[in-house]
């Protein structure tokens, strides 16, 4: 399978860096470190965020996030000690979290430039490359080497960096809508920046699961954001049969 | 014999076994139940909201105004909120309504609804912004607080205005936010005097900060030094609210 797509010029990126050709993937310690805290972060602010959704609804349709799944605390706990259902709960944790969020993800992104880990790895990229290795994806004829990124994971991670900004300028624009009206005016009003921030979160929930999808899948990735390095036998051509 | 399982083979599902449960057990460990029912995380979570109270200090301007909108705009059927029906809200009389002052205030002489309805008004068109995520524009009349306090002597340098209500609700501001030009003693809405479920004979309307901030049917205006306490920040939302 790997020969074919080869051959038929779909090939994991067009990184040529050593690392991939070794079929090699290493993240160094800041990049592990920051990636962890921002899952963390990520996790507090999505949780809590569902728990806020749920009291108003931003979106005017009947959806809920069960409560289970969000962070707030059990109503039937939080009620007696609190007099209320988890709310402020859970506002506390998405205003204690959004600290760890903006400064990680600051540190993550000034660590990715410097070290030119994202040109290296996410650059180039463009239309013609994506709708290409996303078709073979579709098809399950894109191959995987460890260390190389294909244009689809190119897109994506561009993508979320780019929808963690949003967040922040919307969560800025609905948290201070007088301090920040700018901010919150330049999304349309105070109610628009509201929506934009549950699709953002939704954009990032989708990230998120394709990301896990893909990590079980290829075990090794997580392998390395945890311990640093994985490697995996390599083909003649530099990719190996991992998630083909 | 020939189905048992090798060492490798059990290794492996081992392996594939603590990773199914990693991946997920990370996901389920926040959002879990017990996370924020435990006391230490508890008072994590009020040091935290602490400091956002000092970063939202720092964050506030007391020049900026908050933005203001057409009358065209304005939503007359103004949402209810309260723990309480309407029909339960407190009925003050304007006949003997006084309007207590204690505190750092030098002329604590109480005031009447029409003496407050006699000082020099103004109105301002706001978005009032509620913490469970609602929000409406509406229109309040009424007098800046800030001359109100100065009228009556209060110490301006002090740190807070706080404010008892009829209903047993209590609410604080920080002095800057109290002094802040659009934060008003609002004796109107959409140009009607206030009427009772909104809070009269008034409410103290804060553009500048959220809704629950912006305490009705006031009977006791303080002043003082020491941060008073807010009804729903004793129930574990931030104090500071800032908008």
């Amino acid at each position: 399978m790997n020969d074919i797509a080869y051959e038929a010029g779909i090939t994991t990126g067009a990184s040529s860096s050593a690392a991939a050709a070794r079929n090699v993937q290493r993240h160094p310690l800041a990049r592990r470190i920051t990636h962890w805290l921002n899952a963390l972060a990520m996790i507090i602010m999505i949780g809590s965020g569902w728990r806020i959704y749920n009291w108003y609804p931003a979106l005017p349709i009947d959806f809920q996030f069960p409560v289970w799944l969000s962070l707030g605390g059990q109503p039937a706990f939080v009620k007696p000690s609190s007099g209320e259902d988890g709310l402020a709960n859970a506002l506390a944790w998405h205003f204690g979290a959004m600290w760890l969020l903006v400064a990680n993800f600051l540190v993550m992104v000034a660590i990715g430039f410097a070290t030119r880990h994202y040109q290296r790895d996410f650059l180039p990229v463009g239309p013609r490359s994506f709708v290409r290795d996303f078709t073979a994806a579709l098809r399950g004829k894109l191959s995987h080497a460890l260390g190389s990124y294909n244009a689809v994971q190119r897109v994506f991670y561009w993508g979320v960096l780019f929808l963690t900004v949003l967040m922040v300028a919307s969560g800025l624009a609905i948290w201070k809508p007088v301090q920040f009206w700018w901010l919150t005016a330049s999304f349309g009003n105070y109610e628009i920046a509201r929506v934009v921030h549950f699709l953002g979160m939704a954009g990032i929930v989708g990230f998120l699961v394709v990301h896990v999808a893909l990590t079980i899948l290829v075990p090794k990735t997580f392998v390395a954001m945890v311990t640093g390095e994985a490697s995996a036998p390599t083909d003649a051509h530099g990719g190996s049969r991992h998630g083909a | 014999m020939a189905l048992e399982r090798t060492p490798l083979v059990k290794s492996l599902e081992r392996r594939r076994l603590f990773r199914g449960s990693l991946s997920l057990g990370a996901l389920a460990l926040l959002p879990g139940c017990d996370i924020s029912s435990n006391e230490s995380v508890e008072r994590f979570l009020r040091a935290l909201s602490r400091w956002n109270d000092e970063a939202q200090a720092v964050l506030f301007s007391r020049t900026r105004l908050a933005p203001v909108y057409r009358e065209d705009q304005v939503v007359h059927d103004f949402r209810y909120n309260a723990f309480f029906s309407p029909d339960d809200a407190p009925k003050l009389d304007a006949a003997d309504y006084k309007l207590q002052l204690s505190g750092l205030i030098a002329d604590k002489k109480p005031w009447t609804v029409d003496a407050l309805h006699a000082l020099p008004q103004q109105s301002q068109i706001t978005r009032h912004v509620c913490v469970e995520g609602w929000s409406m524009i509406g229109k309040w009349g009424g007098i800046p607080l800030g001359d109100f306090l100065r009228r009556v002597g209060a110490d301006t340098s002090a740190g807070y205005v706080g404010f008892e209500c009829a209903d047993g609700y209590y609410e604080a501001l920080d002095m800057p936010t109290a002094l802040h030009p659009q934060t008003f003693l609002a004796l109107t809405f959409a140009d009607q005097t206030l009427p009772r479920k909104y809070g009269f004979p008034f409410k103290i309307r804060v553009p500048t900060k959220l809704g629950f901030k912006n305490p009705k049917w006031v009977t006791t205006i303080y002043v003082t030094n020491r941060q008073p306490n807010s009804f729903w920040a004793d129930r574990g939302y931030n104090w500071f609210s800032g908008s």
